[in-house]
């Protein structure tokens, strides 16, 4: 084990596949000589050479779809979205083609093609670039939704998603790059997709979430402990597709109550999803409804203090579980 | 007079073929046997076997939505793709892509596309990791005058003529350029009608054919192919060609041209013009293209009938091939395929 950044188990991850594959190859805007908006690059270019980390130009339907035309052939490019919202310009390549061609193929190729970025709210970047988009992707069949929630799993999952055969989004939290954590070293540490992992254990409510509103959630959980003796279990999804909501349904049959934290607006979010499957499998087991929490349902706004209303805080999810548990 | 190259008679034998493959995929298609959308090649034979015959074993092949004879002249089978229109299991795709979606890699096709210009960009890719990988193989990529206009379109153009500049992008794109994007002349759709000039705007070397005349097209193909594979640099030719039926089978009225506009360029149906220069050329004989139609008319009958006797897919082949079902690949299996 070491201890090491969320960015750093990125770049960790993606070099060491680099290292044992030689059909593993990174290309996005400003990767290279620039070494990435976020630096997760840095060294890489310098490390393997242009021919494997490729500097584009701003074109991300070019990136992706040169990318699945790499992968059909056998290689396992990366694509490193500036950021995850630019990858809606790629909507075509992703949905279309990454996701669809193994199927209407009768399964002749695989797509193996990592497309990865900083993803959701940051800090004043405002309507195009502060977005989260789990439920959009993991809407279709085809593709692989991962969104890690802590360093260890940033590696783990990425691992998973470069040695894998289908297109996967990687969906990184911004705002937890800097997050420090304990990584295992061993080179062949992967983390399986379509495993939720039990982050916290408690009796009286159940948390579902992922990436940066799971540590959300873990705070808000120590400090109900601490302040009002209520104890929340906290499940980290970890992948949207495949999900895996085994651990949440042993959860709630343990609690009785549900709260889903999410980034994401509401209309039509994940956590309408996770919501709906809560009540269809374990309608008897609950004591309340389902609780949601989200971002508001608006464009996300400039202003600092407008930004802050727009997204959840700790006292959205303690009203929450106050809620479920009728206190 | 010398005998006919073999060479040759077999192109005609080819492009007999074709016609008669597309000529039954269209009474199929109103026998209802066929269903979804059906685009046929009639008229344009000479842009896909001018170029194909150019390329050798182990180059790969994209096309659109108008994609049955590029594949066919690959060496797919007949019959399954005849089945895959079918929608049936022992389709070319399994019966899940159909018209638009013939794929078949072991003899270098690498898909049809439904959404125009889209696969450009999976072209150029999969002719960087040709070269990343070190072969001489190259990548062909068909598509019509109506994909020009696409933001993939540019985007794959632009990249692919950024890496060719390193000898990293062995990629012949051809415009299949019938006149019509659907119903839309190329008047009508692309403020530059000299679409061949457009190409040169992303540092991609590019020449115009005339597409009727498959000697014309294939004494182009020969020479860039070699030069492509020997550079790794992209290159376009622009077909100019015609298409007989309509875009797409539903496509009865054809209100974007008139009935002498095709009667017209039926004058300069390519089969004909190969024949009557090979006979010119080398005597060709009425009895040797009677037997070509003899044989494609088996050849078609053939494919028909294992089409309409194969089986529907099972009802769970649904829901396999959306992802891959067993774990990760091991290093050793990433090869070009």
């Amino acid at each position: 084990m070491s201890e090491m950044s969320y960015r750093d188990a990125i770049r960790a991850a993606m070099m060491e596949e680099m290292d044992r594959n030689p059909s593993v190859l990174i290309m996005g805007e400003d990767i290279g000589i620039y070494e990435g908006t976020f630096r997760i690059t840095a060294g890489m270019l310098k490390k393997y050479g242009p021919k494997r980390v490729i500097d584009t130009p701003i074109a991300e339907a070019g990136m992706v779809g040169t990318a699945v035309g790499m992968a059909m052939l056998g290689l396992r490019p990366i694509v490193e979205m500036m950021t995850v919202n630019f990858a809606i310009v790629a909507a075509d390549q992703i949905l279309n083609h990454a996701a669809k061609i193994r199927y209407f193929s009768g399964g002749q190729v695989d797509i193996p093609i990592v497309i990865r970025g900083p993803h959701g709210a940051g800090v004043q970047l405002s309507a195009q670039h502060s977005q989260s988009f789990e439920s959009f992707y993991a809407h279709f069949p085809g593709l692989k939704v991962v969104a890690p929630g802590s360093p260890a799993d940033a590696k783990g999952l990425l691992k998973t998603a470069i040695r894998g055969k289908d297109p996967v989004m990687f969906l990184e939290s911004a705002a937890l790059y800097g997050m420090k954590g304990e990584v295992p070293d061993d080179p062949d540490f992967t983390v399986p997709f379509g495993e939720s992992r039990l982050a916290r254990e408690g009796r009286d409510a159940t948390v579902v979430s992922w990436g940066r509103m799971l540590q959300l959630s873990l705070i808000v959980a120590e400090k109900l402990a601490k302040d009002e003796g209520i104890e929340l279990e906290v499940v980290d999804l970890r992948c949207l597709r495949p999900l895996d909501m085994e651990p949440v349904y042993a959860s709630v049959s343990k609690t009785h109550r549900a709260i889903v934290v999410q980034e994401q607006w509401k209309p039509f979010g994940p956590g309408a999803e996770i919501s709906a499957s809560i009540n269809e499998k374990m309608f008897d087991e609950l004591d309340a409804p389902v609780a949601r929490v989200t971002g508001e349902d608006v464009p996300m706004p400039y202003a600092r203090n407008l930004e802050l209303l727009a997204t959840p805080h700790e006292e959205h999810v303690i009203a929450a579980v106050k809620r479920v548990m009728y206190r | 007079m010398a005998a006919c190259a073999p060479e040759w008679t077999d192109i005609l034998r080819q492009m007999i073929f074709i016609r008669r493959f597309e000529e039954a995929t269209e009474r199929e298609f109103r026998r209802g046997k066929i269903g979804g959308y059906l685009h046929v090649y009639s008229g344009q034979e000479a842009v896909a076997v001018g170029v194909l015959s150019a390329t050798k074993k182990g180059d790969i092949v994209f096309a659109g939505y108008r994609d049955h004879a590029h594949t066919l002249l690959l060496g797919s089978d007949p019959g399954r793709v005849m089945a895959e229109l079918f929608g049936k299991a022992t389709g070319i795709s399994k019966g899940k892509g159909g018209s638009m979606h013939l794929f078949d890699v072991e003899h270098g096709f690498y898909g049809g596309y439904g959404i125009v210009g889209g696969h450009l960009t999976l072209a150029a890719g999969s002719a960087y990791a040709l070269r990343y990988r070190e072969t001489d193989r190259i990548a062909v990529c068909y598509f019509g005058d109506g994909a020009m206009n696409i933001g993939s379109f540019h985007e794959a153009m632009n990249m692919a003529g950024l890496w060719g500049k390193q000898g990293m992008c062995p990629v012949l794109f051809v415009i299949e350029n019938n006149g019509y994007a659907m119903g839309t002349s190329v008047e009508r759709h692309s403020a530059l009608t000299d679409l061949a000039a457009r190409i040169r705007a992303y540092n991609i070397q590019s020449e115009k054919v005339d597409a009727q005349d498959v000697f014309a097209v294939r004494g182009v193909a020969d020479r860039v192919v070699k030069q492509i594979r020997e550079t790794g640099q992209p290159y376009c030719i622009e077909a100019i060609t015609y298409r007989f039926s309509g875009h797409g089978a539903a496509d009865i009225l054809q209100p974007y041209r008139s009935k002498d506009e095709v009667e017209q360029h039926k004058h300069r149906d390519p089969i004909l013009i190969l024949r009557n220069r090979l006979q010119e050329m080398c005597g060709l004989k009425d009895e040797t293209v009677q037997g070509f139609e003899d044989e494609a008319a088996e050849r078609v009958a053939a494919a028909v009938k294992f089409a309409e006797e194969s089986p529907l897919p099972e009802g769970s082949e649904l829901f396999t091939d959306i992802v891959a079902e067993h774990g990760p690949r091991p290093v050793a299996e990433d090869q070009v395929r």
